[in-house]
């Protein structure tokens, strides 16, 4: 059973079929898309999709720059969104994502029972139990891809009584307006960056300090589409960005009073505002799965996950999408996965159906073997163009496995915790790595006699990893496990 | 005094954070982001870089050092300290032995969040004194 229909219930649904696993979709929507079916507010997606690269299109390699189609087998699916796009933007707007995600799930005949809600969860010694508008449906497995769509509002006196991100009015009537937005995140500054042209005073504010992508150097902070309050408030104009806690909203005649207090001197700063807005985030709608025992963290309730996106609490359930980053990996530098964005979580839903089906339905998925002379230069390529690698840094790996009879095997993609921590036969992994501050680089994890070590090569300022000083480095590293695998016959 | 979340109330009662106001116990919660570990996961890895700044709020965990169990840690406990301090890799693995909820930093952000906070430096300090003093009886 997957219960969702945006675009990690498409991916996974599509994977699983082409694996020969059945399986049911139920969605509530009425049609594909999940949350694109109505957001972000301003109607153009934070994801890009560049439409010339030099690279084929119906290449694997095309999907590093093509952050919004899903990922297909077959070369005549690939690459759907270019041809949607107007040519105005390389951010896809809203409708050009619905429509890419609807071609999807048509061209590749996903099949969903729509209008189909999702009530409650129980467990019946092996099987699990989803009770829904049209009936009862068991399944041993059932995967959660339901996204985190759910709005959230921390416990703020007053602030329940204010529009959500979600409830965003027509621009038109914030015209002249002292607009306070709660929270300073992307959404925030989404809203905020609409209503520049329309509000006479714009206040964002929450008690951690602004953090942006192109400082970061990673997708943590606020994105370069809404930097431009940021340099509002730099340059003084109508943008104040506060770094206090909230303490109270109350209205007052047509408007409200916030009460501010500063995070660090205690200074309380009472401001007048003619509207609120809690940008304060989403929670994933899980329903009763808590109480079936699924553990929760965060902000926005994540479902505590195991590296192959399993909950960490009840074996059998499972979660795809942006669900995904409750599975946070090794997090290396305080870095997230892209496993809350399309670009990352479309690589996890490919991985997980084949776990699904190796570990589930006893499909035993060929492994393509590689030469010793072939397997530095293969890894390296994969390192240079290999998108999930690209992606999904420090969080998914490409696995060559070194037998001693069997020889090297290409194991695939598999997340990089579960090849670090579950131990297995000698064998390396290599991946893309980031420390928020200069190129990302690659990394080997070398397995030899049950032992995991790492080791850090040094970026490459084109990005390119195929050179011959990779390939001598690379080479040294995988030596001691290579000159023991069987010769080439 | 605005409705504090669960967090802010749990690390409130943390030696560590004795000496802060309620607004800054809030930057604090904001600033570090919770993490959750199922039983029998590892948190800190030997030898692995790019590891982080954990303070535990709920559960225990292991410290392993070559496959070995050699102590445990509890809610308030922290660690990965040593391992941002140094810049080095953790020597020790930290693996949970219930399910887990932590507070985590980022290495990169443990200098700038200390400096900022001397009195959270201070309190770090003495528990470093005392690991000091623990391991010097140990060895005599």
């Amino acid at each position: 059973m997957l219960v969702g229909s945006g675009p990690g219930g498409l991916q996974l649904s599509y994977s699983l079929s082409r694996l020969g696993i059945d399986h049911a979709v139920l969605s509530d929507d009425p049609a594909p898309g999940g949350m694109f079916r109505r957001w972000p507010v301003f109607q153009r997606m934070l994801s890009w999709t560049k439409p010339f690269t030099g690279v084929p299109r119906t290449s694997r390699a095309y999907e590093r720059y093509d952050w919004n189609s899903l990922i297909p087998d077959e070369d005549a699916h690939r690459a759907i969104m270019p041809p949607l796009m107007d040519g105005t933007s390389y951010f896809p707007s809203r409708p050009e994502m619905q429509k890419g995600l609807e071609t999807f799930a048509e061209r590749t005949g996903i099949r969903i029972r729509y209008g189909c809600h999702w009530e409650s969860t129980r467990q019946d010694k092996q099987e699990f139990i989803l009770g829904t508008s049209d009936g009862d449906y068991r399944a041993p497995v059932v995967v959660f891809a339901v996204g985190v769509a759910h709005p959230y509002r921390p416990p703020i006196p007053g602030l329940d009584q204010v529009p959500h991100y979600g409830d965003f009015r027509p621009v038109e009537s914030y015209k002249d307006h002292r607009v306070f937005i709660v929270g300073k995140q992307n959404s925030g500054f989404e809203i905020a960056t609409g209503l520049l042209p329309w509000a006479r005073q714009l206040v964002l504010a929450s008690p951690g300090a602004t953090k942006l992508s192109v400082n970061t150097r990673t997708l943590v902070g606020v994105r370069a589409r809404y930097v431009q309050p940021y340099e509002d408030a730099a340059l003084a104009g109508g943008v104040i960005i506060l770094d206090t806690t909230i303490e109270e909203v109350r209205q007052e005649g047509a408007g409200f009073i916030v009460r501010t207090r500063n995070a660090t001197d205690g200074r309380e700063l009472p401001m007048a505002a003619d509207d609120v807005i809690a940008a304060t985030g989403f929670v994933s709608p899980l329903r009763d799965l808590p109480a079936l025992g699924v553990a929760t963290f965060g902000q926005s309730h994540l479902p505590a996950q195991t590296p192959f996106w399993e909950s960490a609490t009840v074996p059998g359930l499972f979660f795809a999408g942006t669900l995904n980053q409750g599975s946070p990996g090794l997090k290396k530098h305080g870095i997230p996965s892209n496993s809350g964005a399309v670009q990352g979580y479309r690589y996890n839903a490919r991985v997980l159906a084949r776990h699904l089906a190796e570990t589930r339905f006893d499909v035993r998925i060929p492994r393509p073997q590689l030469q010793p002379a072939e397997t530095v230069r293969f890894l390296l390529n994969e390192l240079s163009h290999g998108p999930e690698l690209w992606h999904q840094r420090s969080y998914l790996a490409r696995v060559v496995h070194v037998d001693g009879d069997r020889g090297i095997s290409d194991e695939g993609i598999l997340p990089l915790s579960y090849f670090i921590d579950a131990g297995g036969p000698d064998a390396v992994a290599v991946a893309l790595e980031s420390n928020g501050q200069g190129d990302p680089y690659p990394a080997v994890y070398l397995r030899k006699n049950g032992v995991v070590s790492e080791r850090l090569l040094a970026p490459h300022p084109l990005l390119d990893f195929t050179g011959t000083q990779y390939q001598r480095e690379l080479g040294g590293i995988l030596d001691p496990v290579l000159s023991a695998s069987p010769s080439p016959a | 005094m605005a409705v504090r979340d669960d967090n802010v109330n749990t690390i409130a009662a943390f030696s560590l954070f004795a000496d802060l106001t309620g607004p800054q116990l809030e930057e604090v919660a904001h600033r570090f982001e919770e993490a959750f570990f199922g039983d029998g996961e590892r948190i800190l890895r030997q030898g692995v870089s790019g590891s982080g700044f954990y303070i535990i709020l709920e559960g225990t965990a292991a410290i392993r050092v070559n496959g070995v169990d050699r102590s445990t840690l509890k809610a308030g406990d922290y660690f990965g300290e040593i391992s941002c301090l140094l810049g080095e890799v953790p020597i020790a693995d930290i693996v949970a032995a219930t399910p887990l909820r932590c507070l985590v930093l980022p290495g990169g952000q443990l200098e700038g969040f200390l400096t900022a906070h001397p009195k959270v430096m201070y309190r770090l300090l003495q528990g470093e004194a005392r690991k000091l003093k623990n391991t010097t009886k140990w060895l005599s």
